[in-house]
């Protein structure tokens, strides 16, 4: 088990290098560094003093070191447009977008799983049948659509929530703060975490639907109802748990996917996190934010992997025996 | 006295774009109370199916018909589903053919038995989990006691087909239908499950329905056989007389395809031709196109199955000429 | 095969009305209806400007005085009516819908296009060379669906621009975001089609064929590629529902189409501007143009998956 989970830390380093590799091109061959940095009255003699301090002049191999060694810090540079350090940018905006996508993580979740089971197990009557028309028409909706529709009806008609903004917040600890703890926060969260999570729980209820299906049809299944069991035992206790595995990994890879999403919902409620910084980097093309940005993604998806990896083992105790088997 | 399954004129179909396919056209059997009856036929003929419709498992689209289906007495074919599951595992056990997928891979042995056997029976979760080392262990899994909290892969396949077993008969059912149990297993290890099917079946008075496709364990285990051909039973009767003096044409050939220690196996014989698709059952006797002895009444008119000699019945138009000869 | 004789062989559009994907069709009215509602945008967006009432992009034709008209009012100044009403500037809504369409379905089929030979070509490659290409495209392949797509697109965008003059990036921009989506979607085309590659050249036509000599890119394209055409279709048609959405995102967020030349998505983005105002119309009739697009073509995409592969079902 310990060497497995080497391995795998072993590979999200590699991966984290290679996309390091690739937001270091990025900061090193997309436009000119030294120009972005620079006003138009610096002379030719400055702009060559900045470029050999900042070390662009060493041969490649010896600044990608150097960058990495600046990114394990934490160092990514100046911002281009807002002319601030961009880890700190990051980080004041981060609490922001890990509440909201954590929220909408737990409803799509939640949600996801229990639509996916009654479709599953109610094929063919009226609800099942509305709740996958309505998915569809969830997958079919873009995010930013979702946004606009719900600010319409439930802030400008309605006017029961929000529009924007993250409401009050509070500081907690030392760079954190957050929105969770008032009521205003709380009510400026609910539009966009449902904004976020709607896709995502429509790709968890489909694929738990499918899951099921698969698994209904299997010969345990089968072998439990010629058993006698009760259809609950055979569908929460037999079959659902037989399609966590695969609902895991795609959970996990969708919670990566609302990180990313949420440089969407961010955008239309304005809402104060690390997308809406990303967006306005790639419209100016403000390179180290994207390049920070990008680094920040990766080892998001490189940590909620591990943790995947985690859970098989809690749950498919196949697994823990063959691991055992290979190191005997 | 009355059997304790009696099946009566059943009819499967399955409904699909382009017509009704019947897959079981009006079979009927009985098994009488500690009876092993053999059912045989080739891959297709309904062996199979004839075990869901009894167990109340036909997979949609496939549905009962027509006919009845009595256990011991009470027609089960038309309960409500809560009262058949109810019967399912408590009075009707059954095996599936492939041990190796039979088993739900992510709990233990013991889990799987004490949750059957608490389905059906009062009893705590320790009396339960004894029941369930008592019966891992008269199945022949050695150190029951510590293999139970064991997972499904930690046993080989002819040691999941003995723990499958334990669970089909963990709520002591009075029939266990055993559809292919040795198919997907070792040759060297079939005879072994098969024995202890038997033996742990007799030693409680079940009876049991071996479905199977080899003759060579319908002869070593059934006390009767059933022949299906294309979803109609074709001869019924004691195991010895069927195998010796087989009536049916198509008994007489899949006896013809057994090779035995006496006989040469150049003078094995095969059937020609192949089961038709159930789209495509010729009129009258579904084997008449294949039949060495076929005659014009075979290609119009459907055989009924009529008693003969020792408890046999067959349905064939020769043995049916012979009845009205007589008569 | 069955054998008919000559007098019995249905002609060919007899044959392909009884074929199963045309019974599926035919038994399945959401299929029928999405077909319909996607062909009508289509055809609207192809034929928009015979179609358009007014030329939404020719200042000469606009009045500023025919601004914030709802729909089917005559304007207070004017007295024209507007089916769809107008936006701030006096443009015929249903008229810079259409205009919209035609440019969120120009990128949305470029795209695909563009993914999909992209894909191919690497699918075939990767699958009948094998080796180390192989290994190298498939490792790509799997790193990049681990991101999204539209994150992704979002990237390519940023660094395409990063290389292109400021001046010229509008004129540019929509041959980016074509190339932007489409490099972002064309990993599934090439995993079907390495597979149907990797199946297909070791069966013994194929060998036989190399034997004689065929070029292997014949071998390819003749015996191969009609062996994945359904399931690139299938993908295809999704993808253009991906596609569609993922343009009108970008729009929507303002890294896109220039706002002279307004897609779908940059035309909600307009609309969402005039939310608070009461101004609905200029918002609402382009939302549901997209939805309706994006929603027809997943649902055919999803009948045809369904259609080609019963099994999953």
């Amino acid at each position: 088990m310990i060497a497995f989970i080497l391995r795998r830390l072993l590979q999200s380093v590699m991966v984290m290098l290679t996309v390091a590799l690739v937001a270091f091109a990025l900061f090193r061959f997309v436009g000119d560094p030294v120009a972005s940095m620079v006003g138009q009255e610096t002379t030719l003699a400055e702009r060559a003093e900045i470029r050999e301090a900042l070390g662009l002049n060493d041969p490649f191999p010896v600044q990608f070191v150097k960058f990495i060694a600046r990114a394990v810090q934490g160092d990514f540079g100046i911002s281009y447009r807002l002319q601030q350090p961009v880890m700190e940018l990051i980080l004041s905006r981060l609490p922001a977008t890990l509440e909201l996508a954590l929220v909408s993580g737990v409803l799509a979740f939640a949600f996801g799983v229990g639509f996916g089971v009654y479709t599953a197990l109610r094929r063919g009557n009226w609800l099942s049948g509305t709740i996958m028309t309505v998915s569809l028409i969830g997958v079919s909706l873009p995010t930013f659509l979702i946004g606009v529709l719900l600010i319409w009806v439930f802030a400008v008609e309605l006017q029961w929530l929000p529009s924007f903004g993250r409401g009050e917040v509070v500081q907690v600890g030392n760079w954190w703060r957050t929105g969770l703890l008032t009521e205003s926060g709380r009510a400026s969260l609910i539009l966009p975490a449902i904004t976020l999570g709607l896709y995502q729980m429509t790709l968890i209820m489909r694929l738990v639907r499918a899951e099921m299906l698969e698994v209904l049809r299997t010969d345990y299944i089968k072998f439990a109802r010629a058993r006698g069991l009760s259809n609950r035992a055979v569908h929460f206790g037999h079959a659902l748990k037989n399609t966590l595995v695969p609902v895991i990994t795609i959970t996990g890879l969708q919670m990566g996917s609302i990180i990313a999403f949420s440089i969407i919902t961010e955008t239309v409620f304005q809402w104060p996190g690390v997308g809406a910084l990303f967006i306005n980097s790639v419209r100016f093309v403000d390179v180290p934010v994207m390049a920070a940005y990008l680094m920040l993604i990766a080892l998001v998806f490189v940590v909620i992997n591990l943790i995947v990896d985690l859970l098989y083992y809690a749950v498919d105790p196949r697994l823990r025996v063959d691991r055992a088997n290979a190191r005997s | 006295m009355t059997p304790l399954l009696s099946v009566r004129d059943l009819i499967v179909e399955f409904p699909t774009r382009r017509g009704t396919l019947r897959a079981l056209d009006r079979v009927s059997f009985d098994i009488a109370e500690g009876e092993v009856l053999g059912m045989v036929g080739e891959s297709g003929a309904g062996k199979s199916l004839t075990g869901a419709a009894i167990i109340g498992l036909l997979e949609p689209p496939g549905r009962i018909a027509g006919g009845e289906i009595w256990l011991r007495g009470a027609r089960i074919d038309n309960l409500p589903r809560e009262k058949m599951r109810r019967i399912r595992g408590r009075r009707i056990g059954m095996v599936f053919q492939d041990p190796l997928t039979s088993l739900n891979p992510l709990y233990t042995v013991a889990q799987q038995l004490i949750e059957t056997i608490r389905t059906h029976m009062d009893v705590s979760e320790r009396e339960a989990r004894a029941r369930a080392v008592g019966l891992l262990d008269r199945v022949g899994i050695p150190a029951a006691a510590r293999r139970i909290d064991d997972y499904p892969h930690h046993f080989s396949g002819g040691m999941r087909q003995r723990v499958v077993i334990a669970l089909a008969l963990a709520a002591e059912p009075e029939l266990v239908i055993a559809d292919e149990p040795t198919t997907a297993l070792d040759v060297s290890v079939q005879a072994q499950i098969i024995d202890v099917l038997k033996e742990i079946c007799a030693e409680r008075g079940a009876s049991v329905m071996l479905i199977t496709h080899d003759m060579g364990v319908i002869a070593e285990t059934a006390d009767r056989v059933a022949v299906l051909y294309a979803g109609r039973l074709a001869e019924i009767g004691p195991v010895r007389d069927v195998i010796q003096a087989a009536e049916h044409p198509y008994t007489a050939g899949l006896m013809g395809s057994i090779p035995t220690l006496t006989q040469e196996a150049a003078r094995l014989t095969q059937i020609p031709g192949s089961m038709p698709r159930l789209n495509a059952i010729p009129q009258g006797c579904a084997f008449n196109p294949r039949c060495p002895r076929v005659f014009d009444q075979c290609r119009t008119a459907r055989p009924e199955l009529v008693a003969r000699a020792g408890a046999r019945q067959v349905a064939c138009w020769l043995y049916e000429k012979e009845a009205q000869n007589v008569g | 095969m069955t054998d008919f004789t000559p007098e019995d062989r249905p002609n060919a559009f007899a044959r392909a009305w009884d074929s199963d994907i045309a019974w599926s069709f035919r038994h399945s009215p959401l299929a029928i209806v999405a077909a319909a509602v996607s062909l009508l945008i289509i055809a609207a967006a192809i034929f928009a400007p015979w179609l358009a009432p007014h030329d939404p992009f020719n200042p000469a034709s606009l009045n500023l005085m025919d601004g914030f008209t709802p729909p089917m009012q005559p304007n207070q100044f004017t007295g024209n009516v507007y089916w769809l009403g107008t936006d701030n500037q006096g443009r015929d809504v249903f008229s810079t819908i259409l205009y919209g369409a035609r440019i969120s379905l120009f990128v949305g089929f470029m795209a695909v296009l563009f993914a999909m030979v992209l894909g191919i070509t690497l699918g075939l490659i990767a699958g009948y060379r094998g080796g180390w290409i192989d290994s190298l495209l498939m490792r790509i392949a799997d790193v990049q669906l681990t991101f999204p797509a539209i994150l992704l697109a979002l990237l390519i965008f940023g660094v395409a621009r990063g290389f292109i003059p400021p001046s010229m990036r509008d004129a540019m921009a929509i041959w980016v975001l074509i190339v932007a989506i489409g490099l972002s979607e064309w990993v599934n085309y090439a995993r079907v089609v390495r597979g149907a590659a990797m199946v297909e050249k070791s069966k013994e036509y194929v060998q036989a064929a190399r034997v004689i000599g065929v070029h292997p890119a014949r071998i390819l394209i003749r015996h191969i590629l009609p062996n994945v055409m359904g399931p690139v279709l299938v993908i295809a048609t999704i993808g253009l529902a991906l596609a569609i959405i993922a343009e009108a995102t970008l729009s929507f967020l303002g890294v896109g189409v220039p706002s002279t030349q307004p897609s779908l998505g940059t035309l909600i983005r307009i609309g969402q501007g005039f939310l608070f105002s009461g101004e609905w119309w200029i918002l609402l009739f382009p939302s549901l143009t997209l939805l309706a697009l994006a929603l027809s073509v997943n649902l055919l995409g999803d009948w045809l998956r369904d259609a080609l592969n019963p099994r999953l079902r």
